[in-house]
């Protein structure tokens, strides 16, 4: 822009300047825009730690809550929250990972295939309260579970599924086709070909959409709430079969329903919470960029 | 392709071969039946949702009045009233005040990663924007409840800060991920070669963004939004937190509210299991299934129009 003086033969016009000048304001106001999307990242992060850091100790880590959850910790819904991954990861990690072949391996590209890819995009769309009706009239009532651990992670895999189904296709898609064909070639079955080849090529990609299925389960709160998660619970689940707490019920509970909380106590709740979440996020992004790093084809 | 021992003198043939022969049909049959499994969930969700509140929907609920009527009174014990009018206004306030935020922000950023970032720093923004995604809804309703609501009554010396202005907030926070990820992947799907005609005609970056890529990437851009809609149709917990607990028709933005969701989530607890209110719940969620349903069937044409152009 500035070279006009210089450059007698080529200087910018009027209307090439203008349009510089629009390009450099465009790309400066995108950039504010996008940074300032990092600005309550920041904050909330920052602000659980200066309002809940205080709060964080060995007794609220490991200790049940007392006097009507005003006092003690929050061990049973760490707990809790992860019997629901657990169970909810068993469920949902065969399911997913076998449609997710299904899917890549299997399926003709026609109007059924189509439909399956619409119902996992539709099952990803519904509401978390309306996964939360479906998990009472079918887990609770209709094949009368009751409200458990069970009913509670069968809500939340159906719920997480579609994670781990497009993070499964994703990671076989990856693996190229002449791997297929060079098995094929020696003789070996479609599944010989799935187990021996393909998955061991992918399952790192498999696992970054596990990890992040389990982000998804710790941080959800009304698929759980009529299902399975209790607001209180003077003991520890011993199994499916019992109910339990949960850190995104109990931080839902101490900061709505229970009077004379002390302040940090929510915060501090907030805090593990997304602590946990942001660290199965963290690894599953760390492991995706490992491996995009290190593929060799 | 199963029969992957015929032509072997039996003796010969290995058992771990005869077990594969045996299981691969098996195995092949658990994957068919995955494959469908999320057919299965969507019906079945549709289903079982529909038929705990059918015996009420299809005797006793007058649809006029349910999709008309602002009068939410379920638990008046003379003249028990279904109206989802003012929740449906709920919905669509905080709905729209979330776009009005996340639509620009999230084009925008959309934009800015996919067009004028590169290597690490485009990489870095990306990973940021999936942290933001996975921020639980409740830590985002508690942000709302303890540190906007203040905040709101201070600036706006409201009688009360959860409302329209604090749910529509944090809600479209919560929806510009989606936006921005759906968004990007519709730039990135433009062919280079549009980009490297227009530069090539004299267009800058942004003449290019706004002559070329916007028109080219126009479904792709709008079911972006389409999903961030979804998602703040179908967002609870955070803004049951958020918006006040009000079932009225709000007259501007600091005018408390309830969403459709936020009234499952709030009144499923306290109902008898099977009464008229308990079913009038799951007719809300038969409301918000088709509302979710279209606008993702409607985001997914246009997405598959790209692919096929």
């Amino acid at each position: 822009m500035s070279t006009a003086v210089e450059h007698h033969r080529f200087s910018a016009t009027p209307v090439t300047e203008k349009s510089h000048r629009r390009q450099s304001a465009a790309k400066a106001f995108l950039g504010v825009s996008t940074a300032l999307l990092l600005v309550p990242l920041a904050a909330i992060i920052g602000l659980l730690l200066t309002h809940g850091w205080s709060a964080i100790t060995a007794e609220f880590l490991l200790d049940a809550p007392t006097a009507g959850m005003t006092a003690g910790g929050i061990y049973p819904a760490i707990i809790g929250t992860l019997w629901l991954i657990a169970v909810s990861l068993g469920v949902a990690a065969p399911i997913g990972i076998m449609a997710g072949i299904y899917l890549n391996e299997y399926a003709p590209d026609n109007w059924i295939t189509r439909i399956i890819n619409l119902a996992i995009v539709n099952l990803a769309g519904v509401p978390s309260i309306v996964h939360a009706l479906f998990g009472v009239g079918a887990f609770v009532l209709f094949l009368g579970l009751g409200t458990n651990i069970l009913s509670a992670s069968l809500t939340l895999a159906v719920m997480t599924l579609p994670v781990i189904i497009a993070s499964t296709k994703e990671a076989l898609a990856s693996v190229p086709l002449a791997f297929r064909h060079a098995s094929w070639a020696l003789g070996a079955s479609r599944w010989q070909t799935i187990w021996n080849i393909v998955l061991p090529n992918s399952v790192s990609g498999i696992l970054t959409g596990v990890i992040l299925q389990v982000s998804r389960a710790a941080g959800e709160t009304a698929p759980i709430m009529f299902t399975g998660a209790a607001f209180y619970l003077p003991f520890l689940p011993q199994s499916v079969q019992d109910q339990c707490m949960a850190l995104s019920m109990h931080l839902f509970t101490v900061s709505t329903q229970v009077p004379n909380v002390p302040e940090a106590f929510p915060y501090a709740t907030a805090l593990v919470l997304l602590t946990l979440v942001i660290t199965f996020n963290f690894l599953s992004i760390s492991l995706r960029t490992y491996l995009r790093a290190r593929r060799k084809w | 392709m199963t029969d992957t021992t015929s032509g072997t003198p039996q003796g010969q043939v290995s058992i771990a071969r005869r077990i594969s022969a045996l299981a691969e049909p098996l195995i092949e049959l658990l994957i068919r039946i995955c494959g469908f499994s999320a057919i299965f969930f969507v019906f079945g969700i549709f289903f079982f949702v529909f038929s705990s509140g059918a015996e009420f929907m299809l005797h006793r609920l007058e649809f006029g009045e349910f999709l008309t009527s602002p009068e939410w009174y379920p638990t008046s014990v003379t003249n028990k009233r279904y109206g989802t009018l003012a929740l449906m206004a709920g919905t669509l306030s905080v709905t729209s005040l979330a776009m009005f935020i996340a639509v620009p922000f999230g084009l925008g950023t959309a934009v800015f990663i996919s067009e004028f970032c590169e290597g690490p720093f485009k990489e870095g923004l990306k990973i940021t924007v999936e942290f933001l995604a996975a921020i639980p809804s409740v830590v985002w309703g508690f942000i709302g409840l303890a540190i906007m609501n203040p905040a709101i009554i201070k600036t706006f010396d409201a009688p009360i800060g959860l409302n329209v202005l604090n749910g529509g907030i944090i809600l479209g926070l919560m929806s510009v991920p989606i936006i921005v990820s759906i968004g990007e992947d519709a730039l990135k799907a433009v062919p280079d070669t549009y980009r490297e005609a227009s530069l090539a005609l004299g267009a800058t970056k942004w003449q290019t963004v706004y002559k070329v890529l916007f028109p080219a990437a126009r479904s792709g851009l709008l079911a972006a939004v389409l999903l961030g809609v979804g998602r703040a149709i179908g967002e609870t917990i955070a803004v049951l937190m958020a918006t006040g607990h009000a079932v009225q028709i709000p007259s501007g933005p600091l005018d408390s509210v309830r969403t459709l969701t936020a009234t499952i989530a709030a009144e499923l607890g306290e109902t008898a299991q099977g009464g008229d209110h308990y079913q009038a719940l799951f007719a809300i969620g038969v409301l918000l299934f088709i509302f979710t349903f279209a606008v993702n069937l409607t985001a997914d044409l246009l997405v598959r129009g790209i692919r096929n152009k």
